[in-house]
């Protein structure tokens, strides 16, 4: 599996489920769709411009600091079309982008072991 | 290890006769088929490790190095046949340490780990060219001073190998250097390794050989999986043993994880009031 392809099923993923923590937001329970959609397809942006990144650059910090970076722009812009539960939105999802530049950087891993082998 | 000056006078006059090319300084180590001494090569002006064997009619320890062309194999610059009929050769002269010392200096067990693999490394090799090495053990191991990892005294037929480092079973073959290696391994990252460092010593010097790795490049891919945070063939962890390794392979992902859940908690709490 390449790297945007990790990129896109974790935002996706990640994206999804931070949507559904929205379901404690009482006040947000009859948005829960369009939240979970919202949010998932920032997941999956974020997803995509951290994979093109790993594709090119190989670097645990850089892919971390792209995707923490997008989805708080994201997230600002979310939050802000709203215009309320900023800390909500922002926080979380800031460290969510985080992960997913993390993943696309770390994975697929290098398989050390199957290499040696196979190098023998 | 000492020798008698009439002993080192009489080898001094034996290669200097034969050659006229090597000036032996002092012996250096003494095996069961021969003596290696540090000299200084006079053609090139450099010291070189000169061993002369005891026993003329095997074949030459030199021929089978030279089939072994591999960084953690010391290679041979000379070799040629004493007055007396026996063999020496010359060969890269090794400034390190033994593993054995090299085991008593505190390193990580990763550190080890990976000298383990370059152990491993020539082995495999030579077992791939129908070489075996038959007497593996930590002072036949050396660490050079860039960190180089050499595998020396290269199975000459009709070694038995060393007490302790000897599998059980007579016939000689690749299982008994993964037997020698496993116990390498053991002096290697002695009694406090990681379980599942263990069970790969214990699993490559099983006594019973059709328990052992199959081979010597299946010994590295189990220390590699070690060495990767994957688990290992050899041991079979538990949950808990499952869910530490995990955290510790993905330590960075579980930290944000953490975070991100902490963080949420505590929104929903600030949030509420």
């Amino acid at each position: 599996m390449n790297k945007i392809m990790i990129g896109l099923l974790v935002g996706a993923l990640l994206g999804a489920i931070d949507g559904a923590t929205a379901w404690f937001t009482p006040e947000v329970r009859n948005e829960m769709t369009g939240i979970i959609i919202g949010s998932t397809m920032k997941g999956l942006i974020t997803g995509l411009i951290a994979g093109f990144v790993a594709r090119k650059v190989n670097s645990v910090a850089i892919g971390v600091l792209v995707g923490l970076s997008v989805q708080a722009a994201l997230s600002l812009a979310v939050a802000y079309a709203q215009g309320d539960h900023y800390l909500e939105i922002i926080l979380p999802g800031s460290i969510v982008g985080a992960i997913v530049g993390f993943a696309t950087q770390r994975y697929p891993a290098s398989q050390r072991s199957e290499v040696a082998t196979a190098s023998r | 290890m000492r020798v008698s000056n009439k002993t080192l006078d009489h080898l001094r006059a034996l290669v200097t006769s034969g050659v006229d090319r090597y000036e032996l300084l002092e012996e250096i180590g003494r095996g069961g088929l021969g003596t290696v001494y540090a000299a200084l090569d006079t053609r090139l002006d450099r010291r070189v490790a000169l061993k002369v064997l005891n026993v003329p009619d095997l074949e030459s320890e030199s021929r089978i190095l030279a089939r072994l062309e591999h960084p953690g194999v010391v290679p041979v610059y000379d070799s040629g046949v004493l007055p007396d009929g026996r063999t020496f050769y010359a060969m890269k002269l090794i400034e390190g340490i033994r593993l054995d010392r090299y085991a008593e200096q505190a390193h990580s067990i990763n550190e080890r780990l990976r000298v383990f693999e370059k152990v491993c490394e020539p082995v495999a090799f030579a077992h791939a060219r129908g070489v075996l090495h038959r007497d593996l053990k930590p002072s036949n191991i050396m660490i050079g001073s860039f960190g180089e990892v050499l595998v020396l005294d290269w199975g000459i037929p009709g070694v038995m190998g060393t007490a302790g480092f000897i599998p059980p079973e007579q016939v000689a073959g690749e299982l008994g250097d993964v037997f020698a290696l496993g116990r390498v391994l053991t002096r290697l990252t002695g009694d406090g390794a990681p379980k599942p460092v263990r069970a790969i010593a214990e699993k490559a010097s099983s006594f019973r050989a059709e328990r052992r790795y199959a081979g010597v490049a299946q010994l590295m891919s189990d220390v590699a999986r070690y060495l990767d945070g994957e688990r290992v063939m050899a041991y079979r962890e538990n949950p808990l043993e499952w869910v530490g390794r995990m955290l510790t392979r993905h330590r960075v992902v579980a930290a944000l994880l953490v975070t991100y859940l902490v963080m949420r908690i505590a929104l929903i709490f600030i949030t509420r009031r």
